[in-house]
């Protein structure tokens, strides 16, 4: 029970994309085709569940246990950097068709803040993010509940994107005012998406 | 080129929210008020001013390969620095923009100054270049900050002056997005006449 409100919470009610404005860059800069999009979500879904792992173990074993919780953003953002380069290796080496499939996508995980902003979010206490639905304190999370938080965050992610681009391919067919065109057309369709997602705030 | 041009540049003709469309992350989230966009702007400034700093003097000798890891180290030491000290003595800013601090390590403001500029500059015209161009991001945010006080919960750096609530929905997620996309429309207008 306490995974499924994880999952509905993070997927509709908090929308990592259109409530938490985290990974705004590459939804506003790679979402013009739907292809793209989805090879980028599941890009993201892949090395955000092995980071938020990753990261949930080092704050556990290492940083909390020897007391040096202040190194947690410099650690943290090496790890991802380390762990986007090898999962880029281990692909090519072990599966050259989904390397070809998310390759150009996993350079720019690296400084994609949605994958540093759940990490941080698993592990910090001040951060109470489930707590306004009186769930859960995710300073008490455990491993799978991080887990499951990250991949339920990466599916919000991912219907947020394939949703957009799916939009977005529809408004490149229409006449826009010159002065509206990339950008801010994409921004102001967002921020009616947004207001749709709104509609979930009372799910949970 | 002039030094109060590089200030300049950073702040209209290459202006990271409007016109280069960078950093979005913090330009949405922390704006619900003119106080906190102008807090999350001069905390980026901040940092981009000390690594753009750092990173011109050290950047002949960072091989080419490893360059972009060794910035994000040195961008990640400034902003836990900037992590400790608001702790520390603005505990209530630290409070509110609250995940937006850290996520400045992957802001990518601060990274594409020091691959665009700060690498290959001095050290003084790093930091000219880190004023300007953090000045832009931070008169953005605090006119969008503005924007979403007045029109959200009618007031103005926390002072009320209408009764009652405003429209909820720009202190809210969506008024984020309209309010961004509004004023880029405007600044569009503004500065280029074709458009």
């Amino acid at each position: 029970m306490e995974y499924f409100i994880i999952i509905i919470s993070a997927v509709f009610v908090n929308n990592v994309v259109l409530s938490q404005f985290l990974g705004i860059c590459p939804f506003l800069g790679v979402s013009k085709k739907v292809s793209t999009a989805a090879g980028m979500s599941a890009a993201v879904t892949f090395v955000m569940a092995l980071a938020t792992l990753v990261t949930y173990l080092l704050q556990k074993y290492v940083l909390d246990a020897f007391g040096i919780g202040f190194m947690q953003t410099v650690a943290f953002i090496l790890v991802i950097a380390a762990l986007v380069q090898m999962v880029e290796i281990i692909l090519k080496k072990i599966s050259p068709s989904l390397y070809q499939a998310l390759g150009i996508f996993l350079p720019l995980i690296t400084t994609n803040c949605v994958v540093l902003g759940v990490a941080i979010q698993v592990v910090t206490k001040e951060f109470d993010f489930i707590n306004n639905v009186g769930a859960l304190n995710p300073a008490m999370m455990n491993l799978g509940q991080s887990v499951v938080f990250a991949i339920a965050n990466a599916i919000g992610y991912s219907l947020a994107m394939v949703l957009f681009a799916g939009i977005r391919e529809q408004l490149d067919l229409n006449n826009v005012p010159k002065a509206f065109r990339g950008v801010p057309i994409a921004l102001i369709t967002a921020g009616i998406m947004a207001m749709a997602f709104m509609g979930f705030s009372g799910l949970v | 080129m002039g030094k109060l041009k590089l200030i300049t540049d950073g702040i209209i003709k290459n202006n990271p929210t409007f016109v280069l469309v960078l950093g979005m992350c913090p330009t949405l989230g922390t704006t619900t008020s003119a106080i906190n966009g102008l807090g999350m702007g001069v905390a980026t400034m901040f940092v981009l001013i000390l690594s753009n700093m750092v990173i011109s003097a050290v950047a002949k000798v960072i091989p080419d390969k490893v360059r972009i890891p060794s910035y994000i180290v040195i961008i990640a030491a400034f902003v836990t620095i900037l992590q400790l000290l608001l702790q520390a003595y603005v505990p209530s800013l630290y409070e509110t923009l609250g995940l937006f601090i850290p996520l400045i390590v992957v802001n990518c403001i601060v990274l594409g100054r020091a691959e665009a500029f700060a690498n290959k500059n001095g050290v003084v015209d790093s930091a000219l270049d880190g004023i300007g161009v953090g000045l832009g991001f931070t008169i953005a945010l605090t006119v969008i900050g503005a924007v979403r006080e007045i029109l959200g919960s009618g007031s103005v750096f926390g002072l009320k002056f209408m009764e009652g609530d405003g429209m909820l929905a720009f202190v809210l997620a969506p008024g984020a997005f309209l309010v961004l996309g509004y004023l880029m429309v405007l600044f569009k207008k503004l500065t280029n006449k074709e458009a």
